[in-house]
C-alpha cells in the first residue's frame, strides 16, 4: 500500500521541478507553459490523494474543474505564443525584454 | 431726524459713485456739480441737525441702522451717535469740503484726472462723516480706514510722478503701524467688555477699571492703561504724532485742495477726536494721559522747529499742521478735551485757508511752490493776501483771532495741569507760540513783501485768481476771524460737551481755566498783555527783521553759523533717514532672507523641487529592478508566495 505521505513527496517533486523550470529557463516560452501545466498537475496529484485518503469524492470533481482550466489556458498560451512568434520571430525568453526599465 | 442723519453721509457717497463711475458720461462740469450738490446737501443737513441738537433740545440718538452681521456674541451694526461734538464735527467737514469742492474747480482746471478727483474728494468726505457719525468701533474703523484709503489715492493722484508714488506708500504703511496699535485696542475692548458700541462700553467701564493684565513676567499693566495706549498709537499714525508724523510733509506731494482737506482740516484730526470720544476711558489712565502729553509737546514744539528750514511753500504749512496737533494732542492729555476740540475747529478753518491761499500762490505762479523763487506779491493779489494773512494770523494767536482762543485755552489748560510731564509739556507749546510765529511771518514775507525774486516777465504776469478760488478763502476767512470770539465761551464753560466728554474731577486744568476765565471780550483785552502773545508778537518781529529788514544778510549769517542745525532740522532729525536704513532697510533684508531662503531654497528648492527629485532619483533606481526577463518576475511571484504562505502559517491567520 501506498501511503499519502509519499503521493504529498510526489506532489512536492513535481511541483518543485515545474517551479524550477519556470525561473531557471534560459530558452523558450513553450517550456515554460510545459511547466505551468506541470504545476497544475503537481497540485492535482495532491487533490486526488487527499479525496482518496479521506474518501471524500470532491476533490477528485475538483481536478476536473482544473484540468478544464489548465486545458482552456494552453490552448490561449499556445495562440498567444504564435501570435508573439509572428511578431517577434522568435520565443526565446532572453529576446523577450520589452519591459525592461 | 434719522433720515437726515442717512442724507448727511448718503448725499457724498452718491455723487462720489456718479461722479467716479459715470464721470465721462457727465463730463467735466457734470462732475464737480454732481459732487457740490452732494456734498452742500451734507452741510445743509449738518447745518440743519447741528441746529435741532444745539437750540432745538434734541437728545442724543444712538442707535443702529442697519445690522452688517450677527454672530453668536456680536453684532456688526452701522449706526449712527449723534449728540454736541458729533454735530460741530459735521458741520466742520462739510463745510471745509464744500469749500474745497468749490476751489477744486479752479486748481484743477487743466488736469486730465478732473471727474475722478472729484469722487475721490467726496468719497472722502463720506468717509470722514461715517468716521464721526459711529456710534461703534467698528464703524469708528471703518472710516479711520476709508480715510487713509482715500488719503493714499489722492496723496498719489499725480501717479505718473515718482515722489508722488513713494509718498503715497509711505503714509500708507506708516499708518499701518498705527492702525495695528488701534486694531488691537478695539480687539482688546471686544474681548474684555464683549462689545463694540461705544454706550456699552462706556457703561462697563467700571468694571474693567481694576483688571490687571501681565504680558510678561512680573510686569503688571492696568488694562484701561493697555488700551488707551494701544487706541492712541492709532492716533499717532492718523494725527501725525511723533514718530508716525513722516508721512505728512511728504503728502504734500498730492494737489493742494486735499492738502488742505485731508492733511490739514479733517483726516489728520481723526486722531484727536477719537481720543476726545474716548475721553472716559482715556481719564482712568493717568500713564496713558501722560504719555499723550509728552508725545503732543514733543511733534508740537520739534516739528514747529522744522518748518523754520523749509522753502517748499506747502511744506512749512504741512510742518504748522503738525505742530498744531501736537497741541491738540497736549490739550487731551491734560484732559482739556474741550480746548483740544475747539482747537480742531479753529485750525480746519484756519489751515485749510492757509493751504487754499498757499495753493492760490501756486496756481498765480504756474505751479511754483518755493518760496526762493517768489516775493512781492502782496500787490499783485490783494485777496490772496488778506486772506492768507487772516490765516497767518490767526495760526499764530494773534489776539482776537479764532486761532488765538483755542491756542491761548490750551497753554493755560497745560499750565493748570499737575500730571508728570505738564511742565515740559508747558514750555514746549511755550517756546512753540514763538516758533510758530516766526515760521507762518517767514513764509509771509517771503511769499509777499520784499523784492520778486523771480524775472521781471513772470512777475508781470502775476495775476489774482479765478474767483472760484478766491470765494472759497474768503468763506474760509470770515470764521477763521470770528469763530473763537463766538463759540469760546458755550464750548469750553457752557455745557455743550456735557453730554460727550467726561472729565474726572482730579484732572483740574479745565475746572482752573474756568475759574480765570470772565468772558470772551475779556480775554480779548486781557490779551495784548499776556506772555504768550508776546512771544508771538516776538516771533513776527525776529521775521520781520531777518526777511524784511536784512533779508540779503541776516538769513544767510544764520544758515552759516547755525550749519549743523540746519543741516539736522533739514533732514527732519533724521527720521526718514533712519526709518528708511532701518525699518525700511530692515523689511528689504527680511523679505529678501525669507525670498532666498523661505521661498527659493525651502519651498522652491527643497519642498518642489525637492520632492520631485526625489521621485526622480527613487524612479531610476527601481527601474533597475525590473530587468523585462520574465523568470525573474517569476522568482519574485516565488519568493512572494513563499513568504505569503509563511506569514499565514507561523505568524497568523
Amino acid at each position: 500500500m501506498i501511503s499519502l505521505s509519499e503521493f504529498l513527496i510526489f506532489g512536492g517533486l513535481l511541483f518543485s521541478i515545474s517551479v524550477a523550470g519556470i525561473f531557471l529557463n534560459r530558452k523558450n516560452v513553450l517550456v515554460l507553459l510545459m511547466a505551468i501545466e506541470l504545476m497544475l498537475l503537481a497540485v492535482n496529484v495532491n487533490f486526488v490523494a487527499f479525496s482518496h485518503f479521506s474518501g471524500d469524492i470532491d476533490g477528485q470533481a475538483f481536478v476536473f474543474f482544473v484540468l478544464t482550466v489548465a486545458a482552456a489556458e494552453a490552448a490561449i498560451g499556445l495562440a498567444i505564443l504564435v501570435t508573439l512568434f509572428r511578431n517577434r520571430r522568435t520565443i526565446n525568453v532572453e529576446d523577450l525584454t520589452e519591459m525592461k526599465g | 431726524m434719522e433720515k437726515v442723519y442717512l442724507a448727511v453721509v448718503l448725499a457724498p457717497l452718491i455723487a462720489s459713485i456718479v461722479a467716479g463711475l459715470f464721470g465721462r458720461q457727465i463730463g467735466r462740469a457734470g462732475a464737480h456739480w454732481v459732487t457740490i450738490i452732494g456734498v452742500a446737501i451734507a452741510l445743509a443737513a449738518s447745518v440743519f441737525a447741528f441746529y435741532m441738537h444745539v437750540f432745538g433740545g434734541l437728545p442724543t440718538f444712538n442707535a443702529a441702522v442697519y445690522t452688517w452681521m450677527a454672530s453668536d456674541m456680536f453684532t456688526f451694526e452701522v449706526g449712527f451717535l449723534i449728540d454736541h461734538l458729533t454735530v460741530m464735527m459735521m458741520v466742520v467737514v462739510t463745510a471745509v469740503s464744500l469749500m474745497v469742492h468749490i476751489y477744486t474747480i479752479g486748481y484743477m482746471h487743466d488736469d486730465p484726472g478732473y471727474q475722478r478727483f472729484f469722487s475721490y474728494i467726496s468719497l472722502f468726505t463720506f468717509s470722514m462723516l461715517m468716521l464721526v457719525m459711529s456710534n461703534n468701533l467698528l464703524q469708528l474703523f471703518f472710516g479711520w480706514e476709508a480715510v487713509g484709503l482715500v488719503s493714499y489715492l489722492l496723496i498719489g493722484f499725480w501717479y505718473k510722478r515718482e515722489s508722488a508714488i513713494f509718498a503715497n506708500l509711505k503714509a500708507f504703511l506708516v499708518n499701518r503701524v498705527g492702525d495695528f496699535g488701534f486694531l488691537l485696542g478695539i480687539a482688546a475692548i471686544l474681548m474684555y467688555a464683549d462689545t463694540l458700541d461705544y454706550a456699552t462700553f462706556f457703561e462697563r467701564l467700571p468694571e474693567l477699571a481694576d483688571i490687571r493684565v501681565e504680558y510678561w513676567p512680573g510686569v503688571e499693566w492696568s488694562l484701561v492703561t493697555v488700551i488707551s495706549i494701544l487706541l492712541f498709537i492709532g492716533a499717532m499714525g492718523k494725527s501725525a504724532q511723533v514718530p508716525l508724523h513722516v508721512w505728512l510733509p511728504d503728502s504734500m506731494e498730492g494737489p493742494t485742495p486735499i492738502s488742505a482737506l485731508i492733511h490739514a482740516a479733517t483726516m489728520v484730526t481723526a486722531g484727536i477726536f477719537m481720543v476726545s470720544r474716548f475721553s472716559p476711558l482715556f481719564e482712568l489712565s493717568d500713564a496713558a494721559l501722560s504719555f499723550i502729553l509728552v508725545i503732543g509737546a514733543v511733534t508740537a514744539l520739534s516739528m514747529g522747529l522744522l518748518g523754520i528750514v523749509q522753502n517748499d511753500i506747502k511744506r512749512v504749512v504741512a510742518y504748522s499742521t503738525l505742530s498744531q496737533l501736537g497741541y491738540m494732542t497736549v490739550a487731551l492729555g491734560v484732559s482739556a478735551y474741550s480746548p483740544a476740540l475747539f482747537h480742531l475747529m479753529t485750525h480746519a478753518f484756519f489751515k485749510a485757508l492757509l493751504f487754499l491761499a498757499a495753493g492760490s500762490v501756486i496756481i498765480a505762479l504756474h505751479h511754483q511752490q518755493d518760496m526762493r523763487q517768489m516775493g512781492g506779491l502782496a500787490k499783485k493779489m490783494p485777496i490772496t493776501f488778506i486772506t492768507f494773512l487772516i490765516g497767518a494770523l490767526a495760526l499764530i494767536g494773534f489776539p482776537g483771532t479764532a486761532g488765538f482762543y483755542s491756542k491761548e485755552s490750551i497753554i493755560y489748560a497745560v499750565q493748570a495741569s499737575t500730571l508728570p510731564g505738564a511742565s515740559f509739556a508747558y514750555w514746549a507749546v511755550f517756546a512753540g507760540v514763538f516758533v510758530t510765529a516766526f515760521y507762518t511771518f517767514r513764509m509771509v514775507f517771503l511769499v509777499f513783501f520784499g523784492q520778486p525774486r523771480m524775472s521781471d516777465a513772470e512777475y508781470d504776469h502775476v495775476k489774482e485768481t479765478p474767483r472760484v478760488v478766491t470765494v472759497p478763502l474768503m468763506l474760509l476767512a470770515v470764521p477763521s476771524l470770528i469763530v473763537g470770539f463766538i463759540v469760546i465761551e458755550p464750548l469750553l464753560f457752557g455745557s455743550y460737551f456735557d453730554d460727550s466728554l467726561r472729565v474726572l474731577a482730579t484732572h483740574g486744568a479745565m475746572a482752573s481755566l474756568e475759574s480765570q476765565f470772565s468772558g470772551a471780550w475779556v480775554m480779548f483785552t486781557h490779551g495784548w498783555v499776556t506772555p504768550v502773545v508776546w512771544m508771538a508778537l516776538g516771533g513776527v518781529a525776529v521775521a520781520a527783521i531777518m526777511y524784511l529788514l536784512l533779508p540779503t544778510v541776516l538769513p544767510p549769517l544764520f544758515a552759516r553759523v547755525f550749519a549743523w542745525p540746519r543741516r539736522v532740522m533739514q533732514d527732519g532729525y533724521g527720521f526718514d533717514g533712519f526709518n528708511s536704513v532701518f525699518v525700511a532697510g530692515g523689511s528689504r533684508l527680511l523679505g529678501r532672507g525669507l525670498w532666498q531662503i523661505g521661498d527659493v531654497r525651502a519651498i522652491d528648492g527643497l519642498m518642489v523641487n525637492g520632492s520631485a527629485a526625489v521621485v526622480g532619483y527613487m524612479a531610476r533606481t527601481w527601474r533597475l529592478v525590473q530587468t523585462g526577463y520574465l523568470y525573474h518576475y517569476a522568482f519574485v511571484m516565488i519568493l512572494g508566495l513563499i513568504g505569503l504562505l509563511t506569514w499565514i502559517v507561523f505568524i497568523g491567520a
